[in-house]
């Protein structure tokens, strides 16, 4: 790649036979009027379809009492009043819960694959393959598939015999290692050159130094994919915080939604204030972390 | 995801190239620490492993041969777990019900993503913002997407999908209490949020197509669909393998979507294998009927996960 790059000799001209024509598939063309216009009208459908929903429960929050049969993307009488009904049935309880085990579980998942990783990229050991073999292993062991005996363990733990049921450790643990972070960070760091490693080495700093000094800031890009793949995971949680929580009082916002709608007393509004609380941070790291996102998607995609 | 696990290609191979010669015969320099380290670096995630995913599957393989009796200690009954599953016709009706789901989900999904993608392919900033905004849905927790699409399926004449439809001349639809049409609404939700995300899979094997393929087949006289069939698709054929497979291994074990939109219903008529397993588990408490039929489930995964590797381990081969 570098050697092409380095001798860039001026191309030879190729005539210019209307090209932009060519950039797409469709061979949508700029600055045609006709073309704009139907693009135009593609554009604001497809708006409409995938982001008109989402704008729906924003509008309907802020509505004072939305009609459930008649969704706007304007609130009619804009008021925060069903916040305040929400606040009395502690949506802001089950937002506590939900943004603790998101923040926790992201770290800890976070500090598992960085480590994990470092050790399947950089070092040479036995087992090896071993190890490899087990992460790859568990990719094949979703959650739904372990969620009935995995009730049963996080309610008494083998070997040291605590249960975790009820503690947002119950949520927190089964979702901080993830194949798919640790399998990120290895790869990315695997193309680290030796060279950096090596010259830190000669300068007598430690592996750990290394590992959080050197390393870590180059691997910007993987710790951007593995925290919203990880955020998006975590905060998408529903049959876990079911299965490990005692009370209702225990569940995460998502869950929580499901019985706020069981609840006759409060209408729509009150039920898209809480789902507009569940939207938030996601959207919020979505929007910060855009373009990990893609990066992760099709590295995970196209590559195979 | 095969090749980023494989160990074959060590830095060293890689740059060999462009090193010096004599670098490459010196002894490399690794940062001096006890063999024993790289084991405490790999402890948290084996550990975690060990205790969420493997002690549980054990535990489910264990507990499917039992009949699970809290406080009274477990009594070994052999298969009759398998057999009650194999034997119920609900679990037959979840079996038809999570492949039509999932086969129709997958499809759409990928046409639906193509679709998007081929419409929204374009280097301007509003075709980046309307990329942005069509990709909410696949950011969105499952189940506020799973609450608001119930509000927008409410059944009355008037409810908001209706009364669009009704503007057309077409009559209301029960979407979620019509066992006839249930399926197919939580269906409808699941492409909705599954076409995003392929999008951006086809937006990527779109911009890896060879521009002067294009150029080459109009000067050959070549009609619009001609290009998409002969140039475009081919190239995006090996992202659609993966996203196909992909999505049919993940479809076996949907759940969220198809508990918060119906919760099974409308009498058992949107019941997939997850949602029946978790009935029986956690609803009714018959944990061995309910740990046989996930290790029923686990099978089919891994099948279906190891057909996916051989499929891909072929294309990588050509």
């Amino acid at each position: 790649m570098s050697i092409a790059k380095a001798s860039s000799r001026p191309r030879p001209k190729r005539p210019q036979v209307n090209s932009s024509s060519f950039d797409t598939a469709l061979g949508w063309q700029p600055g045609r009027t006709a073309t704009t216009l139907l693009r135009a009208a593609v554009c604001a459908i497809i708006l409409f379809v995938f982001a008109g929903p989402i704008l729906t429960i924003i509008a309907g929050a802020f509505d004072l009492n939305p009609d459930p049969t008649r969704l706007t993307l304007i609130p009619r009488n804009p008021s925060l009043e069903n916040f305040a009904v929400a606040t009395q049935r502690g949506i802001w309880g089950f937002f506590w819960n939900s943004l603790l085990i998101a923040g926790f579980g992201l770290l800890l998942q976070i500090i598992v694959a960085v480590t994990a990783g470092y050790a399947l990229a950089r070092r040479k050991f036995r087992g090896q393959a071993i190890v490899l073999g087990i992460f790859l292993a568990t990719m094949m062991l979703p959650e739904e598939v372990v969620a009935v005996p995995l009730a049963v363990v996080l309610g008494d733990l083998p070997l040291v015999g605590i249960s975790l049921r009820g503690t947002i450790f119950a949520v927190i643990l089964p979702v901080a290692a993830s194949a798919f972070s640790i399998l990120v960070m290895a790869a990315f760091m695997r193309d680290i050159p030796d060279e950096i490693v090596e010259a830190a080495t000669i300068d007598g700093a430690s592996e750990m130094r290394i590992l959080i000094e050197i390393i870590l800031p180059m691997c910007k890009p993987a710790l951007g994919v593995v925290a919203i793949f990880g955020f998006i995971g975590i905060w998408d949680q529903y049959l876990l915080p079911i299965i490990a929580a005692n009370r209702t009082s225990d569940y995460m916002i998502t869950v929580a939604l499901a019985s706020l709608r069981a609840d006759v007393q409060v209408g729509t509004g009150v039920l898209l204030a809480g789902a507009f609380l569940a939207l938030i941070p996601s959207l919020i790291v979505y929007l910060l972390l855009q373009n990990s996102l893609v990066r992760g998607i099709t590295s995970g995609a196209i590559k195979g | 995801m095969t090749d980023q696990a494989g160990e074959a290609m060590t830095p060293l191979v890689k740059n060999a190239a462009s090193r010096p010669p004599a670098a490459s015969l010196r002894r490399r320099v690794r940062p001096q620490s006890r063999w024993w380290t790289v084991w405490l670096f790999l402890l948290p995630a084996l550990l975690l492993f060990l205790y969420f995913k493997f002690i549980p599957m054990f535990a489910g393989i264990q507990m499917s041969f039992q009949k699970v009796r809290p406080f009274l200690g477990n009594e070994w009954v052999g298969w009759s777990n398998y057999a009650a599953v194999l034997n119920d016709s609900r679990f037959h009706d979840a079996i038809v019900h999570t492949l039509i789901l999932g086969f129709g989900q997958s499809i759409g999904a990928v046409i639906g993503g193509l679709v998007l993608a081929l419409l929204l392919e374009g280097a301007s900033k509003t075709l980046w913002f309307v990329r942005t905004a069509a990709f909410l849905p696949v950011v969105t927790a499952t189940a506020v997407i799973g609450e608001v699409w119930r509000i927008i399926y409410f059944p009355a004449p008037n409810g908001f999908l209706n009364s669009a439809i009704g503007s057309l001349g077409l009559d209301p639809v029960r979407w979620l209490e019509d066992p006839a049409v249930a399926l197919y609404s939580v269906m409808a939700v699941g492409i909705w949020q599954g076409a995003p995300y392929n999008m951006v899979i086809f937006l990527a094997g779109l911009a890896g197509v060879d521009r002067s393929l294009y150029e080459a087949s109009a000067i050959d006289g070549a009609k619009l669909r001609h290009r998409l069939w002969y140039v475009t698709l081919p190239a995006l054929r090996p992202a659609m393998t993966i996203v196909l497979v992909l999505a049919a291994v993940r479809s076996l074990r949907v759940f969220t979507d198809v508990w918060v939109l119906t919760g099974g219903g409308p009498a058992g008529a949107t019941d997939v294998w997850m949602t029946r397993i978790y009935s029986l588990g956690f609803e009714r408490n018959q944990m061995g009927i309910a740990s046989a039929a996930s290790i029923l489930l686990l099978i089919a995964s891994i099948a279906l996960t190891a057909l996916a590797l051989l499929i891909t381990r072929k294309r990588a081969e050509k």
